[in-house]
């Protein structure tokens, strides 16, 4: 998967868990909780469904690194890159 | 062998469900009666469609919502706000001798009601919101306070402390006189901030949707399927025997039974204290009307009445029922939606709640149980129309059901509604693989239910 497809999957799945949510204006850059009002039980579903989806396990310390679109990403590039997109 | 057994498909049960068959867990959903639903189920009677409970749902927050607990919920769920067809309440009130305050969804109808009911207030009870929104979830010293000495040390007018707490109790207090504080801020928050709502459908359009989105996601449900015992092997719950004689093992038990019913299923030896069960319960009557509250001049969705200057929130002490106070609800007082004809429910209804003692309709004959919910039913609705129009000779139909009837299909100790007084926060037990949700465990209502199930599920079974 490159960048963009793991953006695209991050997209979907905040999708799922906020679909009243306008998601084409998220800036990259800047903390989901400052855009989405995200809340720690929507941040665990981020971790959840990556794990569900793509068998991603995501340990506890690294969940400061899932802030923001951008550090979101660059944090799971090596993890997901031999990974093939699934579509949902 | 399940991921999870969940005994009880209540509001709790069923959310709990959804969370760990989302996450591709076996889960296997018991519940003794043969529909779902619990304390806020539905039945037929007589060709017409009855609601357990639901008065109204609280937490009401619009469309867009981001925060608090309704737009928390259907995120968890993956719901679409559209999903429950919410419909605002027309406006509801708190009546008291001689003193009648109005309040809507949104603080501010209440605000300027006691401005106006209480001039001198004004001040005090802006400090009483900011003691509110100060006040801090995670504390539990601060949570255990006494509502009734923040609000004596806060308000100087005690009718309006009184007049507060008559709808907040009313809505979710399972402890008799007082009021945890955290309690109070969390029921004021959610009726007196927030607000209430139906679906036109009722409740059976929240569990529809609830049970559907189970099934979609692989969950099973048994009905019929009651929990005789929770199998206790070497400090582990290994399953569960039913009421049929079969076993079922699992990794993981979540009971939303209750706390005191949930230690007596385990069968290794837990000590059962009986007193810490909920004491707190409840008659309703539900009238059928030949016409519409609205045309005999009665708009408002629910009123919480109390015909004394103190309110008085504990068992009777000497008969069936208390009639000093109660709440009048009439679910065809909401915004459905009017020039369409068909978004409207077919029938008037007028509910009347009034508190009730267990220990008395219980120990009552057959015979005169049957006699004794006739004399209720009239006497309810006398008590009723001192604080709205008199609509009893517009009756085609009644029901009525006692703290007897919540017993025998939700098989709470005392037919409690809110469950015990001491909460189990935590969700944990003295085995390291049972929990506890639903009211014992924290919030109470359709929305605290929900909330406890997704907390409980999230927290423990879905980790690790
Ligand atoms: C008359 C009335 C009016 C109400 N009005 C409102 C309202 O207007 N708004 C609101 O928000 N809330 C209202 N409530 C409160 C609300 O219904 C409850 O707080 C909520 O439904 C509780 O859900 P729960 O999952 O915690 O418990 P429950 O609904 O009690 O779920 C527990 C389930 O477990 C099952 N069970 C128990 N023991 C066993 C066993 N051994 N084996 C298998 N199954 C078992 C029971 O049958 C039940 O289905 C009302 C309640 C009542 C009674």
């Amino acid at each position: 998967m490159t960048n963009d497809d793991i953006r695209e999957v991050v997209l979907d799945i905040l999708a799922d868990i906020a679909p009243d949510e306008d998601l084409s204006q998220l800036q990259d850059d800047v903390a989901f909780r400052d855009q989405l009002e995200l809340d720690s039980m929507d941040f665990l579903d981020i971790v959840m469904e990556l794990r569900k989806r793509y068998r991603v396990q995501i340990p506890e310390e690294d969940y400061p690194q899932l802030a923001s679109m951008a550090s979101t990403t660059s944090y799971l590039e090596p993890l997901m890159r031999d990974l093939e997109k699934v579509e949902s | 062998m399940y991921d999870t057994i969940i005994i009880g498909a209540g509001m709790s049960g069923l959310a709990a469900g959804i969370r760990l068959a989302h996450y591709d867990q076996r889960v296997c959903l018991l519940e003794r009666h043969y529909t779902i639903g619990g304390l806020n189920s539905f039945y037929r009677l007589r060709g017409r469609d009855y609601d357990v409970g639901l008065h109204a749902l609280t937490n009401f927050t619009p469309k867009g919502a981001r925060t608090g607990p309704l737009a928390r919920l259907l995120r968890q769920l993956r719901f679409r706000w559209e999903d429950f067809e919410l419909a605002e309440q027309v406006g509801s009130a708190i009546a008291f001798p001689d003193v009648r305050v109005r309040f809507g969804n949104g603080i501010g109808l209440l605000t300027s009601e006691i401005e106006r009911a209480f001039p001198n207030q004004r001040e005090n009870f802006q400090r009483l919101i900011n003691k509110i929104v100060d006040y801090d979830d995670l504390n539990d010293d601060l949570f255990a306070m006494s509502t009734r000495q923040v609000l004596a040390e806060t308000l100087t007018e005690p009718l309006l402390a009184e007049m507060l707490l008559c709808p907040l109790m009313w809505y979710g207090n399972a402890r008799e006189d007082d009021m945890d504080f955290g309690q109070f801020c969390i029921m004021f928050r959610s009726i007196f901030v927030e607000g209430l709502a139906r679906p036109l459908a009722g409740v059976r359009l929240i569990l529809k949707n609830l049970i559907r989105r189970f099934r979609q996601l692989g969950g099973e449900l048994r009905l019929r399927a009651g929990v005789e015992r929770i199998h206790v092997e070497d400090g582990r719950a290994v399953g569960v025997v039913l009421d049929n004689g079969t076993e079922l093992r699992a990794r993981n038990i979540l009971s939303s039974a209750g706390w005191v019913e949930t230690m007596r299923l385990c069968d290794d030896g837990q000590p059962v204290d009986v007193d810490q069960a909920g004491k707190m319960s409840f008659v309703e009557s539900v009238s059928v009307l030949d016409t519409l509250p609205s045309r005999l001049g009665h708009h408002e969705t629910i009123v919480f009445f109390n015909d004394h200057p103190t309110f008085d929130w504990h068992r009777p002490a000497e008969h069936l029922c208390d009639m000093r106070t109660g709440v009048i609800c009439s679910p065809n007082n909401y915004l459905y939606g009017d020039s369409d004809t068909s978004r409207h429910l077919p029938e008037g209804v007028i509910r009347i709640t009034a508190i009730a003692s267990y220990d008395r309709w219980t120990q009552l004959p057959e015979e005169e149980y049957t006699l004794e919910k006739l004399r209720w039913y009239d006497r309810l609705c006398a008590s009723a129309v001192r604080f709205m129009p008199d609509y009893r000779r517009h009756v085609v139909d009644v029901d009525f059901f006692t703290p007897r009837t919540i017993q025998r299909f939700t098989w709470h100790d005392n037919g409690a509604v809110y469950g015990c007084p001491q909460k189990h926060w935590d969700g944990q037990t003295h085995l390291r693989n049972l929990f506890v949700c639903g009211t014992d465990q924290g919030m109470v209502g359709i929305i605290g239910a929900i909330t406890s199930g997704i907390s409980v599920a999230n927290r423990y079974l879905l980790t690790g």
